[in-house]
């Protein structure tokens, strides 16, 4: 019998990339998606994310929310590095069709052309858009 | 069921977790731990601590591979391990602990 705090046995890694299109507030896309990836990555799967349209607005800095009555999530895209999620990715294009830049966003990034985001999307084994 | 703490009735949910995480005072955690026969010594409160730091930075409870790893950058190795985190809180730091410090029960928490 094994104790608690052992470890389990490695299993399957597979990887997993989740898109995410939609702003933050408005719908329950982003927060659902940031609760996936979270449990994804509790379960030690190998996970990238993609911010893309107006995904973008998800880690942009300086979020209040307060006139809308819901909670500022948004410092919860600062946790993912302890939980070993460190590949995000953003469209450039949705980031200058929007007027924003790397000093915009509360998380370090790596800014791809959509020929190379559609390279990446071909190397994973799930794909899950939000 | 409610627990009274200093004279107020404050709400949980049905696993004992406070329904309103502004409801927070020390004393919950002393009220909660009584209820699973458990005293609370300096070591629990070192990692209540840091779950309401935790909570506090980033606006989730942490999944438990994350909440000992975070332990050992900040209180050291001997504590930043499973054995230790689980001897402190035996039904699991993740779930327990954030309980005791009126946190929401750990994304990922099966």
């Amino acid at each position: 019998m094994s104790e608690p705090w052992e470890d389990d046995v490695e299993g399957p890694v597979k990887k997993f990339m989740f898109i995410n299109r939609k702003s933050p507030y408005g719908t329950v896309y982003a927060l659902e998606s940031l609760e996936v990836v979270l449990i994804t990555a509790a379960f030690d799967q190998d996970v990238s994310l993609v911010f893309s349209d107006d995904g973008v607005f998800q880690i942009k800095k300086g979020q209040k929310t307060d006139g809308i009555g819901m909670k500022n999530f948004s410092p919860t895209y600062r946790a993912l590095e302890g939980y070993d999620v460190e590949k995000l990715y953003v469209d450039k294009e949705s980031l200058d069709e929007r007027g924003l830049t790397q000093e915009d966003l509360l998380v370090d990034v790596e800014i791809l052309s959509r020929a190379e985001l559609a390279d990446l999307m071909d190397e994973q084994d799930v794909v899950l858009s939000f | 069921m409610p627990i009274e703490v200093n004279g107020k009735s404050l709400e949980t949910d049905e696993e004992g977790y406070l329904a309103n995480l502004n409801d927070w005072v020390p004393e919950c955690a002393t009220v909660m731990a009584a209820l699973e026969d458990q005293e609370l010594t300096e070591s629990h409160w070192e990692v209540i601590n840091f779950l309401r730091e935790y909570y506090d930075e980033y606006q989730i409870a942490p999944a438990v591979r994350v909440l000992t790893k975070a332990i050992g950058k900040k209180l050291g190795k001997d504590k930043g391990n499973s054995k230790y985190l689980y001897e402190l809180f035996p039904y699991g730091p993740g779930k327990q602990a954030c309980k005791y410090a009126g946190l929401p029960k750990p994304t990922g928490c099966v």
